[in-house]
């Protein structure tokens, strides 16, 4: 059956083609209908290799669906398609198009086989996400979108490099399992770990993802990360050094979460820390870690989306997104507010929501394998999570004092978008089973005993008491504006400033240098000229040089005149 | 136009009830801790009242570093927007009294941030 081999990036990519062409009611069933359509036709895909050729001396396989590929494939057609709900009410085909490509080649990667194709879509992924923070149309969205894009590409050729190091070991390019025992391996290792935000190269995504759009951060969130960790769990199952990685991104950020002001960087900085879980899930590697790391960027891309979209509509509404102007607006924006906690209590892993039945699972595993010091990291950035996404987020945005600003909800289809998100949220969190069933491995893992049920709720409940404590303390840091300092200061600020200071220290040995050397040149041409003068006081007062050389000429044509009459 | 409306968090009352039902599902969530039978994996766990703790002292530690923090990674506002350092004091205090209650900031901010980059040129 040829329909089996259109892999899904094609109806995503035609789609985007078709998009130029048309406008109005037609764009719009156009667009919902490419996610849904797709999804339909990948559902009915069975396992296995569904397109592959000969390239050089190498077979590609831009098509190949197993388990691991699918859960991510299912999900990027659910993000797909509530983002495209969410920005329907748009009139900007740059953000339509490009949204659309970047779904696609989110959709790419996932299912390529071979690591070329991986790399082509891995390039394609951030030359495509780029226009939806662009699109924004401001100075600041324009210079962090080419820091975003500088990084992205980087990776990518990182990429590039290690697989050609691949290739030439192993004679294949096949993306299964590479390991960290060559060169090759690393340099994926780093390639993959820059898009998915390991620590020091994380600040791509704090830096960009809030310069975004209101609804191009809403796609941002689901994909880049996302096929990072894919490419992670195919490629370094059981990497030690993954779950040291993923426990450091799951603590690190809340800190800056609980200082930031601007309300999407602390989404962003939490979607970082929830990466974390999954690198470390990814890092254990057993057969529950796996599918908790799985089921984790499952429900993440959904309840995420769902934070984004419901702070994207704060900020369409009101026009800020900074914690220090917002508050009150459950008075006026009261469907968003409800949608929020719903999102709020699944990041948080309430149970009954959705992130409670996939971060379980790596916290079991991290305890069965005796990562005890990890365990307590992961029970920290669990409660730290719940402080700043679970109840700073709703907190400073719907409640605390009340900015005056009057605003309504968002138009009913980004109402609808987040609905659809929460409802996710909520149906997985109450019905886990459906998304157990999609997962790699059987464990039979179940989430709701009373032990797991208990500790969770006692940990979420005395973080939410050590919160208003604080508050009613007055210890709690109120929301200042104000930037802070992460890593990204290196190269924004300390290594143009370094470098500047280099130049002008070269500039100044330059151009003393050459000041004493065009010194040095002037007295030798004053002494030569005064020489000549005197010279010339004997050869030729004023005869041009010019007329010297002619003269030469007649006498040297003359010369040679004579030598044939001889 | 005034909005008279009270809304349900305008009466302080309210706030008390949430915050006392708050208190009252913490002392439940400890009683259940004795109460509960739990199978635990880690001996840490078996402390009484591991995870209440763990997560209180946990928060208050998060909140307190991060404000610690504070101290010596906040910048003003519009830091990365100035080229140099020098610029960073006066900018800012421009900026500032023109961003308070303006709504369309974005575009002020910007047409600062070209004029300063007319200014300073690398030569």
């Amino acid at each position: 059956m040829w329909m089996i081999e259109i892999p899904p990036f094609v109806p995503f990519f035609i789609g985007a083609l078709v998009l130029l062409f048309t406008r109005g009611m037609l764009r719009s069933t156009i667009m919902i209908a490419i996610p849904i359509v797709s999804a339909m036709h990948l559902v009915m895909v069975p396992e296995g290799i569904h397109l592959q050729f000969a390239f050089l001396e190498y077979q590609l396989t831009p098509y190949r669906v197993d388990k691991l590929s699918i859960m991510f494939g299912y999900v990027f057609h659910i993000a797909a398609l509530i983002g495209i709900i969410y920005s329907l009410h748009l009139r900007d085909t740059m953000q339509q198009v490009s949204a659309m490509l970047y779904a696609g080649s989110a959709l790419g990667a996932v299912f390529a086989g071979d690591l070329l194709t991986l790399f082509v879509f891995w390039e394609l992924l951030a030359f495509t996400s780029v226009f939806l923070i662009w699109a924004r149309r401001t100075q600041r969205s324009y210079d962090a979108g080419m820091r975003y894009l500088i990084i992205q590409v980087l990776s990518g050729v990182i990429l590039l490099v290690g697989t050609l190091f691949y290739a030439h070991e192993n004679n294949t390019l096949a993306f299964g399992y590479i390991g960290l025992d060559s060169v090759a391996g690393w340099l994926i290792l780093i390639a993959f770990g820059i898009k998915c935000a390991f620590p020091i190269a994380h600040n791509w995504l704090t830096d960009a993802y809030p310069e975004a759009t209101v609804t191009g951060t809403v796609f941002l969130s689901a994909f880049t990360t996302k096929v990072a960790v894919y490419a992670l769990a195919r490629a370094f199952p059981g990497a030690e050094i993954l779950v040291y990685i993923g426990a450091a991104m799951t603590c690190f950020p809340i800190f800056f979460a609980v200082i930031e002001n601007d309300l999407r960087r602390v989404l962003a900085y939490s979607l970082i820390n929830q990466v974390g879980f999954m690198v470390v899930g990814i890092g254990i590697g057993t057969a529950l870690a796996i599918n908790g790391a799985v089921s984790h960027a499952f429900n993440d891309v959904i309840f995420k989306g769902l934070l984004f979209m419901s702070m994207g509509a704060v900020l369409q509404m009101t026009g800020r997104i900074n914690g220090s102007d917002l508050g009150g607006l459950y008075k006026t924006m009261p469907k968003t507010t409800i949608l929020c906690i719903v999102g709020a209590a699944s990041i948080s892993a309430f149970p009954l929501f959705s992130g409670f039945v996939s971060k379980s699972m790596v916290m079991s595993a991290a305890l069965e394998e005796g990562y005890d010091w990890i365990w307590l990291m992961l029970l920290f950035a669990s409660a730290g999570v719940f402080h700043h996404a679970g109840i700073k987020i709703p907190y400073f945005a719907f409640f605390a004092h009340d900015s005056g600003l009057k605003a309504n909800d968002p138009p009913n289809n980004m109402l609808l978008a987040m609905a659809i998100a929460a409802s996710l949220c909520i149906a997985i969190g109450i019905y886990p089973q459906a998304l157990y069933s999609l997962l790699p491995y059987d464990t039979g893992y179940n989430p709701y005993d009373a032990t797991h049920v208990l500790a969770q709720t006692q940990l979420l409940f005395f973080s939410a008491l050590a919160f208003v404590w604080l508050n009613l303390k007055g210890m709690y840091p109120p929301e200042l504006r104000s930037t802070n300092l992460d890593f990204d200061w290196i190269y924004r600020r300390a290594m143009p400033n370094v470098l500047q200071h280099i130049f002008s220290v070269i500039w100044q040995a330059d151009r003393t240098l050459r000041d004493a050397l065009k010194l040095r040149l002037n007295i030798y041409l004053n002494y030569f000229s005064g020489k000549n003068g005197r010279l010339s006081i004997l050869l030729s007062r004023n005869y041009p040089s010019g007329s010297m050389v002619m003269w030469v000429a007649v006498v040297l044509a003359t010369y040679l005149l004579l030598s044939f009459i001889q | 136009m005034k909005n008279d409306k009270k809304y349900l968090f305008d009466n302080p009352d309210n706030v008390k009830r949430l915050l006392h039902i708050l208190y009252a599902c913490c002392a439940i969530l400890v009683v259940l801790d004795l109460v509960i039978h739990r199978h635990t994996m880690h001996e840490w766990e078996k402390l009484w009242f591991f995870y209440p703790i763990y997560g209180f002292i946990g928060c208050v530690v998060l909140v307190i570093v991060a404000t610690w923090m504070r101290t010596f990674l906040m910048r003003s506002e519009d830091y990365y927007d100035n080229h140099t350092e020098t610029d960073v004091d006066n900018d800012s205090l421009a900026n500032s009294t023109l961003n308070n209650n303006t709504l369309n900031n974005n575009t002020l901010n910007n047409d600062i941030i070209n004029k300063k980059g007319e200014q300073h040129v690398d030569d």
